[in-house]
């Protein structure tokens, strides 16, 4: 950027605190940055650096415990520090505008769409009545929202992530917005849906000449979007570079080690897949797997409709293999995961280590279970915050009533070693750890049976990079010492990419491609496939694609009528293990 | 609409059809004898036994129970042992002074609740917010006769600014509603608080503020709405307890109403009256929580009706 441009935003020394009973803690540490017109500046950095502290400063948003303790803001040159709660009002909304993380929750569900953006419409604007719905549908369209008039009725529910972010980000623009302040806007969102969001984004900095702040956690979007990025770490600005320059020749180790955690689509490509095993019978082997809820209403609460969650989806795991199901929200991917380890009730076929589990009392259900164990999304949640971590991990000896007393206690520190975790830690409480060795925790639960397979569902997909490559790097050296299967659900194209041996893509509950690592990265033949690879964001901003295949379409929805007979897929083989779904029309 | 207002009238139905059962069953064990209470102490045994056989008490229970339905499906809610006129004609005569007191009791609460829950969850932690506090500890602990004596104590007698007790004028009305209001305005105080806190951390909040809104608009239009949802679907099993109050609080201040009429009955064992007032008071209930759900139904727009 030239140097003789005037920013229009200049964040000078700025310093943010918060109250705790411990006596203030710095959130953000002296901080300086600068926007310039028609620039997006991404600030990039791990979770807890400060990057949405920042911006709710700008915004004067900060939660009531926390406070601006030094610097300045200077919008336009003008101070906005000294300003008071009435003319800050006018600054939100109309000079500064901000699109949140999470469309789901950040409108109000009991008002319209319409209500919602003619509100922010007349909070600065005079117009009145028809003219503000005027306004509104203009901006229905600048987001690229179909069915303007029929959408401003609607309730917030009734949209998807996708169109709900468009509601908001029209929000953001009711005033023209010199700045727009977005705050991982897209990191809820499938990643086909963050294609479309990121080019609106850019599209609109065209048209308005808004200059754009992007929060975000993800080394792809800021490749994709950034001009300048500013790189955060414990509430400090590390570096500040031009995109190309940051990603080439980072300044700071901190930003190297960072780059080098991002799992980049394509870093495995023409290495081969060795398969471990497959000429042994499988591990889990599933069979025509059909997954379906019903929908009830009416006097007698009867079913009027049908979710289709999961069609006849057939697939083997074989011992030491980590084969991934990958797809978007919806697609049927975590209700297979649950079908296995009879978390739904489901019809079909499912063989464990060679036993048939369709009809199995739980009688005899509970010594296979022992075998399949899994790891879920959020490892905060997912541990009980009463107990204590090595507790927790035992649980299941005693369950299944396999161990007892200090035989338990063994074990269980043997699981922490195996994991990465000191034995010592075994008293502590879930809250005393970070979310990557609280996995840890989760991760050596799973272990505490032996099992044969483990199901990792979206188990990497909380965790900052390089706490993500860590674990995957401990999974991978689980499955070596003790010949593990995983079934890895996920929604990360990249993440698969690094872990599998082979891979299924679903879509709408069916499996449209399958194949090894290699042909479904390297090869893709299915149009969604092909998508769905084409909208992951790249990390390197030198590889700023064209995106052909990107479409404003939204996945339809598995819900339909009781005499709804769906389409199974036929599959040909387009090479030896390599199944395509035959296209339909 | 149509098919969930179906459902609701059929499944109130079988309530109220349950209530008359259990109510007559309890009565039906209880030790205390109507028929003593009507024919006097120095009665003798024939003359009770006669009273007995007129007013079908000799029958078996499921006789007399059958009798008593097939009485109620026609409207026929029986006669009083001791007053000597229709359960029917009583309850109505003073229906409308309960209803009344009802209403203004739950506006009472509404508006002293709601308001009290508000302004705390605004200003948590705070002087005022712990003030709020310890009076709605008070609201839900104090027992209603005594709210009520301490009322009449300071307002009517001390004061002057009301009547002491009796039923015509809005002045008359207010002591009793205000008492009757003031336990739910504890309890509403608290539910309002934490659903305010609670919705106030949510994300569309800070959308709200961040559209660059005031902050009366960001409560009153954004935050107050949401937080009222789960207090709605209250209101409507708060009628029960608003039942109960009636009879104390009737009898504290004088009210002509059924409040009256179910206590007199009860400690003369005039067992139509019992029924008739319950079965009214039950269906006060039912209504009431069918009109929360409707509210319920125009307020939040998820809620799909099927």
């Amino acid at each position: 950027m030239n140097q003789q441009v005037k920013p229009i935003l200049d964040i000078k020394n700025l310093t943010t605190q918060v109250n705790t009973e411990f006596g203030a803690k710095t959130l953000i540490d002296n901080i300086s940055l600068s926007l310039f017109p028609q620039e997006t500046l991404c600030i990039a950095g791990e979770s807890g650096s400060g990057k949405s502290v920042t911006a709710l400063s700008v915004m004067g948003l900060l939660p009531p415990a926390a406070r601006i303790t030094n610097g300045a803001l200077l919008l336009n040159g003008e101070n906005l520090l000294t300003y008071n709660e009435r003319q800050m009002q006018r600054i939100r909304g109309g000079d500064i505008a901000m699109i949140f993380q999470e469309p789901m929750t950040s409108l109000n569900p009991l008002m319209t769409i319409g209500s919602q953006l003619s509100e922010a419409i007349s909070a600065h604007n005079s117009l009145f009545g028809s003219a503000t719905k005027q306004r509104a549908l203009e901006l229905m369209d600048a987001v690229r929202l179909s069915e303007g008039k029929m959408r401003l009725k609607q309730y917030p529910h009734e949209l998807s992530g996708g169109m709900r972010q468009r509601v908001m980000i029209a929000m953001a623009l009711v005033s023209n917005p010199k700045v727009l302040i977005a705050d991982e806007p897209t990191t809820a969102l499938d990643v086909t849906v963050q294609a479309q969001i990121l080019a609106l984004m850019n599209e609109l900095k065209a048209d308005f000449g808004t200059s754009i702040i992007l929060i975000t956690h993800d080394m792809g979007v800021v490749a994709e979007m950034a001009d300048r990025v500013a790189v955060m770490k414990d509430g400090k600005v590390i570096e500040t570079s031009p995109v190309d320059q940051l990603f080439a020749a980072p300044k700071k180790q901190y930003t190297q080690t960072l780059l080098a955690a991002v799992p980049l689509l394509g870093q495995k490509k023409g290495q081969p897949v060795i398969l471990p095993n497959a000429e042994q019978p499988p591990i889990l082997s599933v069979k025509d797997l059909t997954v379906r809820y019903d929908i009830k209403g009416g006097l007698l609460q009867r079913a009027t409709n049908r979710v289709h969650a999961v069609e006849k989806v057939s697939f083997n795991l074989f011992k030491g293999e980590t084969f991934s199901l990958v797809g978007e929200s919806g697609c049927g991917k975590s209700t297979i995961g649950k079908s296995i380890v009879n978390l739904t009730s489901w019809q079909g076929s499912i063989n464990i280590d060679g036993q048939e589990i369709n009809g199995l009392p739980t009688k005899q259900m509970n010594p296979i279970r022992q075998k399949i164990q899994l790891i879920f999304q959020d490892p905060g949640a997912a541990l009980n915050p009463r107990m204590t971590v090595g507790d927790l991990v035992g649980e299941p000896l005693l369950i299944h009533k396999i161990a007892s007393g200090s035989e338990v206690e063994d074990r269980v520190a043997d699981l922490f070693t195996k994991v990465g975790l000191s034995p010592e830690m075994m008293t502590r409480h879930p809250h005393e750890f970070s979310g990557g060795q609280r996995q840890r925790i989760c991760i050596a639960r799973a272990l505490c049976l032996n099992p044969k397979v483990i199901i990792a569902d979206e188990s990497l997909s909380a965790l900052d990079v390089s706490v993500q490559k860590q674990v995957i790097e401990l999974l991978q050296q689980l499955q070596d010492e003790m010949n593990l299967s995983y079934l890895f659900i996920s929604h990360d194209m990249a993440v698969v990419e690094q872990i599998s041996h082979r891979v299924a893509v679903m879509y709408l509950g069916q499996i449209v491609e399958t194949g090894t690592r290699a042909q479904i990265f390297e090869n893709p033949q299915h149009i969604y496939t092909k998508r769905l690879l084409n909208a992951v964001p790249i990390a390197d901003p030198t590889k700023r694609h064209a995106r052909t295949l990107i479409q404003n379409e939204e996945i339809p929805s598995p819900i339909h009528d009781l005499k709804y007979i769906p389409q199974i897929n036929e599959y040909s083989e387009i090479s030896k293990g390599h199944f395509v779904a035959t296209y339909q029309n | 609409m149509i098919g969930f207002l179906s459902r609701r009238v059929f499944e109130s139905a079988l309530i109220l059809i349950g209530i008359t059962f259990i109510t007559f069953l309890l009565l039906f064990v209880l030790p205390a004898d109507p028929v003593r209470q009507i024919a006097g102490r120095s009665a003798t045994p024939e003359v009770i036994a006669n009273i007995r056989h007129q007013l079908g008490l000799d029958l078996p229970f499921y006789q007399q129970y059958w009798r008593y339905f097939v009485n109620l499906l026609q409207g026929d809610f029986g006669r009083s042992y001791l007053q000597k006129s229709e359960v029917a004609e009583l309850i109505k005569a003073r229906l409308p002074a309960s209803l009344l007191l009802m209403a203004a009791g739950i506006f009472a609460e509404l508006l002293i609740g709601l308001a009290m829950g508000i302004i705390s969850s605004l200003r948590r932690g705070g002087k005022t917010d712990n003030i709020l506090m310890v009076v709605s500890f008070v609201g839900v602990s104090a027992p209603q006769f005594a709210v009520g004596i301490l009322m009449l104590y300071f307002f009517a007698v001390k004061l002057a600014w009301f009547p002491i007790g009796g039923y015509g004028t809005w002045q008359h009305l207010v002591l009793p509603a205000l008492t009757m209001g003031f336990m739910g305005a504890g309890w509403y105080s608290r539910m309002m608080r934490s659903s305010m806190l609670n919705v106030l951390e949510q994300d569309f909040i800070r959308t709200a503020k961040a559209k660059g809104l005031g902050k009366l608009k960001v409560i009153m239009r954004h935050a107050v709405p949401n937080a009222i949802l789960p207090i709605i679907a209250m209101i409507g099993i708060d009628i029960g307890l608003f039942v109960s109050g009636m009879i104390v609080v009737e009898s504290v201040f004088g009210w002509p109403g059924i409040g009256q009429l179910a206590w007199q009955a009860i400690q003369r064992v005039d067992i139509p009256i019992i029924m008739g007032v319950t079965l009214v008071a039950a269906f006060f209930i039912v209504i009431g929580n069918f009109i929360a759900d409707v509210i319920s139904i125009f307020v939040d727009p998820r809620i799909k009706l099927k």
